[in-house]
C-alpha cells in the first residue's frame, strides 16, 4: 500500500459520521425526546447530561447496571482472602494468647469485615471505569461546538450512525421536530 | 415566628436547598468560580499560617525521629497520652464526613449534597492527620512498615487477635474507601472544569483527572449505582472504624476503659466531634466564598440539630458509666470513676462534660441553632470538649493503677502539644489547598436537588419538595403529560417560596 492511498484512506476514515447530536435545555425535554427516539425504533442514542436525570434510562430503555455483581464478587473474593490469610497466619506462627485456639475466628472478624470492604470498594471503583470504558480521552461527541455546556446546563442526546435506523435527513428531521437546538453531524 | 419560617416547618413544604432564583448555569458559575478566579491574598495569608503550623509538625517529628519517644511527656504508669488522645480525636473528627456522604445519602437527606464535597475532604484530611500518631509512635518510624502483614526473613505475622492489630486494618480501608468515594463524587465536577478551562495547562492536567468524563447517561446510570454501592460499603466501615479504635481500649482488663458501652458511645462522639468540625470549616468558607446560597442556614440549622442528638446521647453513655460503676460493684471499676471526676484530673473531666454536654443544649433553641455567631462559639467548645473526653478515657484511668506507689500526674512536654498544634497546621494546609483547587461543592449533585431537575418539574406544587422520588416510579406512565411543561418550569410558585425563604435567613441571621 502506498502512502497516498494509506492517506486517502485515513481521512475517508476521519471524515466518517459518529451520529447526529443535539441538545435541550430541560430535562424534560430530553426525557420526552428519548422516548420519542426509543419508540421510533432506535437504539445506539445517547444522553449526556449535567448531572443524572433520574428516570432516564427507562425512557431509553437500557438494562440495569451490572455494577452489583462485579462487587459482590470482589466482596466474596476480599472475604476469603481474610479467612485464609488469618488461617495461614495462626498456623504459620501460632501465638498462644490466653490458652485460645490458634484459628480463634471470633477475633479475626474484624479483619475479614474490613478486607470484604476493601475490595468490594476497590472492586466498585475499578469496575465502574471499567464497565464505562473510561478513561476515554478523546470522544467523537466532544466534537459539539457546544459540547462544553454538556457538564453545565445542557442536555444532549446523540444518535449514533450505526444505529441500523440511522439516515442523516430522517433522523435530523425527528430531532429538529423534537425541539432539539443545534443539530450537528459529529465526524468519528 | 414568621409565616414562611412556620411554612419551613411544615412537613411536605421544605425549605428550598438552593437559594436565589439560581439557574444550572449560576450553580456551575458559584462553585467553578472559586477555582477559576485569581488567588487572592487573604488565602495566601492563611496559607501561610497553616504551612508555618505545619513546619512545627515537621520539626517536632523529625525531633522524635532522632531522638525517640523519651521527648514526649511519657512515663512507665501513664504509657499513652497525648499521642492516641489526638488519634482518637482526629479520627472522629474524620467520621462526619463519611456521615454525611454515606449515612445521610442512604436516608435520602437531600440537603446533603451542597456540604458533602467539602466534609469528605475534611474526612481525608483528619484521617491522614491521624496517622501520624501510630505511625511515629512506633519509635523507629522507618519500621512501620511492620504493621502490616508482610513476608519476612524472621517468618513472624504481627498478633492478628490484637485490637491494634485490627485498627491498622480499619484505618487503612478506611482512608482507602473515603478516597476511592470522593474521587468518584469528583469526576463528574472535574468534567465541569475541564470545559470550562482556559488555558492549555488547565485543560489537560484536568482532562486527566477527570477520566474522559462526558456525562453519558449510560456512565451515570453505572455511576449512581456504584455511588449508591459505596454509600453501602462506608456506612458499615464508619461504624466499624470507630468501634474498632474503642476496642483499642474495651479488649484491655483496665478499670474505666474495660466497657461494653465503649463502642456505640465512641461512635455517637465521633459524630459529634465531626458535625462540629463541618459546622466550624463550612460557617467560615461560606462567607469567604461566597457559597451562603449553597450552604443555607438550613443546610447549619440541620447539622445543629445532629449535633444536640450526638451530644445527648454522648452525655446519656457518660451517666451510664457511672450508673455502672457503681451497679457493678468492682471496687477498681468504681474508684476510676470516683477519681475521673474527684482526682486531680477533675478540671479536665468537668471542662469536658460543660463542652460535650451542656453548651449543646441551648440547640434547644431555635434563635441559637440558627445564629452563626453562636453555633461557630459551640463548634469550637464541642471540638475542645471532644479532645478532653479521649484525654479525660485514656490520662485518667492510667495514672492511678493498681499499685499506688506508681501513681503520677501526667504533664505533657513541649513536643506533646507541638505535635498536636502542628497536625492542625497539616489539616489546614491541605484542607485550604482543597479549596483553591479543587470543587468545593458537588456542583453535579446540587444541580439533581434542584427542582428544575425533576423531568416532571411544572406540575402545581412539585417544586421545592422531594417529590421527584415518587415520580420516578412512575416515568413511563406520566411520559405523554410531560409533553409540554418544558416552558413553564420555574413557575411563579417555587419563585416565591424561594424569596420567602431567603427573607427568613436574613432575619434569623439579624
Amino acid at each position: 500500500m502506498d502512502k497516498a492511498h494509506r492517506h486517502e484512506e485515513l481521512e475517508e476514515e476521519a471524515a466518517k459520521p459518529f451520529g447526529l447530536m443535539g441538545y435541550f435545555l430541560t430535562p424534560g425535554e430530553l426525557m420526552h425526546a428519548c422516548e420519542k427516539l426509543k419508540n421510533a425504533g432506535y437504539k445506539d442514542f445517547d444522553a449526556q447530561t449535567p448531572f443524572p436525570v433520574h428516570g432516564l434510562e427507562k425512557a431509553m430503555g437500557l438494562p440495569p447496571s451490572k455494577m452489583p455483581w462485579i462487587v459482590l464478587t470482589c466482596g466474596t473474593v476480599g472475604l476469603l482472602s481474610a479467612i485464609a490469610l488469618t488461617a495461614f497466619v495462626s498456623f504459620d506462627y501460632p501465638l498462644v494468647i490466653s490458652g485460645k485456639p490458634s484459628f480463634s475466628y471470633q477475633a479475626y472478624v474484624p479483619i475479614m469485615f474490613e478486607l470484604t470492604v476493601l475490595f468490594s470498594a476497590f472492586g466498585a471503583f475499578f469496575g465502574l471505569w471499567g464497565v464505562n470504558r473510561l478513561p476515554m480521552f478523546y470522544h467523537p461527541s466532544m466534537k459539539h461546538p457546544s459540547f462544553p455546556r454538556a457538564t453545565d446546563d445542557a442536555f444532549f442526546v446523540t444518535v449514533e450512525a450505526k444505529d441500523p435506523k440511522y439516515d442523516a435527513s430522517k433522523t435530523r428531521k425527528l430531532l429538529e421536530d423534537l425541539g432539539a437546538r443545534e443539530i450537528v453531524e459529529v465526524t468519528e | 415566628m414568621t409565616t414562611a419560617a412556620l411554612q419551613e416547618d411544615t412537613p411536605g413544604k421544605r425549605a428550598p436547598l438552593v437559594l436565589g432564583h439560581r439557574d444550572f448555569n449560576a450553580v456551575t458559575e458559584t462553585v467553578a468560580g472559586i477555582v477559576e478566579k485569581k488567588t487572592t491574598p487573604s488565602w495566601l495569608v492563611l496559607l501561610g499560617l497553616a504551612v508555618s503550623v505545619l513546619l512545627i509538625l515537621l520539626g517536632s517529628l523529625g525531633k522524635l525521629a532522632a531522638e525517640g519517644l523519651g521527648i514526649w511527656g511519657l512515663n512507665n504508669t501513664v504509657f499513652w497520652a497525648w499521642d492516641i488522645t489526638g488519634f482518637v480525636f482526629w479520627i472522629g473528627i474524620g467520621h462526619a464526613g463519611t456521615l454525611i456522604s454515606a449515612i445521610l445519602f442512604l436516608f435520602r437527606q437531600k440537603w446533603r449534597t451542597s456540604i458533602n464535597r467539602a466534609a469528605e475532604a475534611m474526612t481525608i484530611f483528619a484521617v491522614m492527620s491521624a496517622a501520624i500518631y501510630p505511625v511515629f509512635h512506633v519509635g523507629r518510624v522507618w519500621f512501620a512498615y511492620w504493621l502490616f502483614p508482610i513476608p519476612n526473613q524472621m517468618s513472624m505475622w504481627p498478633n492478628f487477635k490484637s485490637p491494634l492489630l485490627w485498627d491498622v486494618f480499619a484505618i487503612s480501608t478506611y482512608a482507602t474507601v473515603s478516597i476511592l468515594f470522593w474521587y468518584v463524587g469528583l469526576v463528574p465536577d472535574l468534567a465541569t472544569l475541564r470545559d470550562r478551562a482556559t488555558t492549555k495547562v488547565r485543560s489537560i492536567v484536568l482532562g486527566i483527572f477527570s477520566l474522559g468524563w462526558r456525562g453519558s447517561h449510560r456512565n451515570w446510570l453505572n455511576y449512581e449505582k456504584t455511588y449508591l454501592i459505596l454509600a453501602g460499603l462506608s456506612t458499615p466501615l464508619v461504624l466499624s472504624v470507630h468501634t474498632i479504635v474503642s476496642f483499642d481500649f474495651a479488649v484491655s482488663i483496665m478499670p474505666g476503659w474495660h466497657t461494653t458501652i465503649f463502642p456505640p458511645y465512641f461512635v455517637a462522639g465521633a459524630i459529634f466531634s465531626g458535625f462540629a468540625m463541618v459546622v466550624s470549616l463550612m460557617v467560615l468558607a461560606r462567607k469567604a466564598y461566597g457559597l451562603e446560597g449553597l450552604i443555607t442556614i438550613k443546610h447549619l440549622e440541620n447539622m445543629n440539630k445532629i449535633i444536640l442528638l450526638t451530644g445527648t446521647m454522648v452525655g446519656y453513655a457518660y451517666a451510664i458509666e457511672y450508673f455502672i460503676a457503681w451497679y457493678g460493684g468492682n471496687e477498681y471499676e468504681r474508684f476510676a470513676f470516683i477519681n475521673r471526676a474527684f482526682g486531680p484530673y477533675k478540671w479536665a473531666y468537668w471542662t469536658m462534660w460543660s463542652c460535650n454536654v451542656f453548651s449543646p443544649q441551648l440547640f434547644w433553641f431555635k434563635r441559637i441553632r440558627t445564629s452563626i455567631p453562636a453555633m461557630f462559639v459551640i463548634s469550637i467548645f464541642v471540638n475542645i470538649g471532644m479532645w478532653f473526653e479521649r484525654f479525660v478515657i485514656i490520662v485518667t484511668s492510667l495514672h492511678r493503677d493498681y499499685i499506688p506507689s506508681s501513681w503520677t500526674y501526667f504533664r505533657p512536654s513541649l513536643f506533646d502539644i507541638s505535635t498536636f498544634l502542628g497536625s492542625f497546621g497539616l489539616f489546614f494546609t491541605l484542607f485550604l489547598l482543597f479549596l483553591r483547587f479543587l470543587p468545593a461543592v458537588a456542583i453535579s449533585e446540587v444541580k439533581g436537588v434542584m427542582p428544575q431537575a425533576d423531568p416532571h418539574a411544572g406540575h402545581g406544587d412539585d417544586h421545592g419538595h422531594d417529590a421527584h422520588d415518587d415520580h420516578h416510579e412512575e416515568a413511563s406512565a406520566k411520559s405523554d403529560e410531560s409533553e409540554d411543561e418544558s416552558e413553564d418550569e420555574g413557575d411563579e410558585g417555587d419563585e416565591a417560596s424561594e424569596g420567602d425563604a431567603e427573607k427568613d435567613e436574613e432575619e434569623s441571621r439579624g
